[in-house]
């Protein structure tokens, strides 16, 4: 399995523009690490359920009305670049 | 003596009592964190003025009323930098407080310093920090462990009274026996993570650093609660954890776990556990053996969920809305480049197994597999708490390390974690409080004294933590800075 781990297609996949030597590195890094997790292969796992979260709490729910939270001037206070109530970015779609 | 020596209970009396005021207070910490920050940097940032203005108007009457915290720089608190030890949010400052702040200052405590800490809490040093490491004060060539290592040492070094720090694989307790002073991570749901920065949301909480066991209790009380804006926050209702502090170990039942008491720990933190194991026994509780089977899977399960959760909470860092931006290209090229030269390399590394485990075709045999791996470590502790009310086991195999001792190796620093890391996956609660010392070098290390309670009765595992506590003066040892 941890042959198949191709650094480059997954810094793809996470929008990481890793270096020629950073791929290279974590290639053997985490190779070394998906070795020592290969263990979990041996566990017999056939009628065990999940845990996703720790408390089984479901259906949280609040009424659906609307509250006060940011205003635009707040939630733009932080944004490297706004103009117009709107976040500027590079242009999406060619 | 001064002010800085004093735990937040005895503070508070004088406080009260009229001898000291919170202006002084929080001058004399501020005198105390200029002498020493140059040696231990556990602090970013800090807005003194704010603080002092604060301190001014504070109500003694509350229960933390004019006390200051130290705050980890992942948590946000209005007007202040939230860099989470990274770049990738240069500039960021909060506009809101995290509840457990608003909890706080309700409580009369003044936010006061941004924490030091292993970049978006992903390390066991606080050496992943984009911006230097922290020093240990036991021994400043040493870590003081992570990812709140800053948290830990400026209450070690007594530069704060208390502080919080936040705890996904034993980001609190690892850094607490590293330095010395006590650390607690409430069961997950406990304390609200809103307007914490998510690391695995599944297993982060926040909790306090303290000098005292007593303190502890009244921080812990502090920041609980079920929280609307946190909907894996419980309604479980919260006790006075102070409550059962004092009160006799007589029929309390603590477990050592025999997968805990392996070689490889070294041999002066084996040798100070058990001799607070045998000061339990002589406080009146009873030692037994239990099993935790799993324990052997903790780490490999962790290093799946965990990355696998970090990789979709660290995707919203891409220089759209807040910190840095990378400039010039595309929107892809704009994201690929904003968190190439944004995150450090053990964030990388991790987004990176994070994707992989969870990409198409793996899902089900890295991911889901953890989760069922992850749901057998729980029944063992269940199990465990069926038959003890608190496990008692070394925090860390061994005292604080060197710096640049494990940087290059990612895999020796994930099985440092290996005591810590379980009780995350299990949700419940732990703490390390500190049980001797280690001499290296003629050097002293802390060591640390781990129990882990069952879930929700932090109020137990604080009264059976004081008890040892109050009967040893470790507590009391300040480290020689």
């Amino acid at each position: 399995m941890s042959d198949q781990f191709d650094v480059r297609y997954i810094a793809q996949l996470a929008r990481l523009d890793l270096s020629d030597a950073e791929i290279a590195k974590f290639q053997s890094q985490l190779g070394q690490v998906l070795s020592h997790v290969e263990k979990l292969g041996k566990v017999d796992v056939a009628a065990v359920e999940p845990t996703a979260h720790a408390n089984q709490i479901v259906n949280v729910f609040r009424e659906d009305e609307p509250r006060d939270w940011f205003t635009p001037e707040i939630a733009l206070a932080n944004a490297p670049r706004s103009a117009n109530g709107l976040f500027i970015v590079p242009k999406v779609i060619e | 003596m001064s002010l800085t020596l004093l735990s937040i209970c005895e503070l508070r009396r004088k406080l009260r009592s009229r001898e000291a005021s919170p202006p002084e207070a929080l001058d004399a910490l501020e005198t105390r964190i200029g002498k020493v920050e140059p040696v231990i940097h556990g602090y970013l940032s800090r807005d003194y003025a704010a603080a002092r203005a604060l301190a001014e108007k504070a109500d003694v009457n509350l229960p933390l009323g004019g006390v200051p915290i130290a705050i980890k720089d992942v948590i946000n608190v209005s007007g202040e930098p939230c860099s989470c030890g990274s770049r990738i949010l240069d500039g960021y400052k909060a506009n809101y407080d995290a509840t457990v702040i608003a909890k706080l200052r309700t409580a009369g405590a003044i936010p006061f310093g941004r924490c030091n800490m292993d970049e978006f809490a992903m390390g066991s040093s606080t050496e992943n920090s984009a911006f230097g490491r922290s020093c240990n004060p036991w021994d400043p060539s040493r870590v003081p462990g992570g990812s709140s290592g800053g948290s830990a040492a400026v209450v070690a070094a007594n530069e704060a009274f208390a502080a919080l720090g936040s705890d996904t694989g034993g980001s609190i307790r690892q850094p607490a026996a590293l330095c010395g002073c006590v650390g607690l991570k409430p069961t997950y749901g406990r304390v609200s993570r809103f307007g914490l920065v998510a690391f695995a949301s599944s297993l982060d909480q926040i909790g306090p650093f303290t000098k005292t066991v007593g303190d502890a209790a009244l921080l812990l009380n502090a920041i609980s609660g079920r929280d609307p804006l946190d909907s894996t926050s419980l309604d479980e209702p919260v006790p006075d954890y102070g409550g059962l502090l004092g009160r006799d170990l007589r029929g309390v039942k603590l477990g050592m776990p025999r997968e805990y008491f392996i070689s490889g720990i070294d041999p002066q933190v084996d040798a100070a556990v058990r001799t607070a194991i045998r000061q339990y026994e002589s406080l009146g509780a009873e030692i037994i053996e239990v099993s935790l089977p799993q324990t052997e899977h903790a780490v490999g399960v962790y290093y799946i969920i965990a990355t696998a959760e970090a990789s979709a909470n660290l995707a919203r860092f891409d220089g759209v809305r807040y910190g840095a931006r990378a400039g010039a290209g595309n929107i892809l090229e704009m994201y690929g480049r904003t968190r190439e030269e944004g995150f450090g390399p053990e964030v990388k590394r991790r987004i990176i197994l994070g994707t992989y485990v969870l990409s198409s075709g793996y899902y089900d045999a890295y991911y889901l597999r953890a989760q069922k791996v992850r749901t057998l470590i729980r029944d063992d502790f269940t199990r465990a708490f069926e038959k003890v009310d608190a496990i008692i086991c070394p925090t860390t195999p061994e005292p604080a390390f060197k710096a640049g001792d494990r940087s290059d190796d990612p895999l020796k620093m994930y099985l440092a974690d290996i005591f810590t890391i379980a009780c995350n996956l299990a949700g419940t609660c732990g703490m390390s409080i500190p049980c001797g010392f280690a001499e290296t070098d003629g050097t002293k290390l802390p060591v640390g004294l781990q129990l882990i309670g069952q879930p929700f009765q932090e109020a137990r595992l604080l009264q059976i933590a004081h008890a040892y506590e109050q009967s040893t003066d470790w507590h009391k040892a300040a480290a020689p800075i």
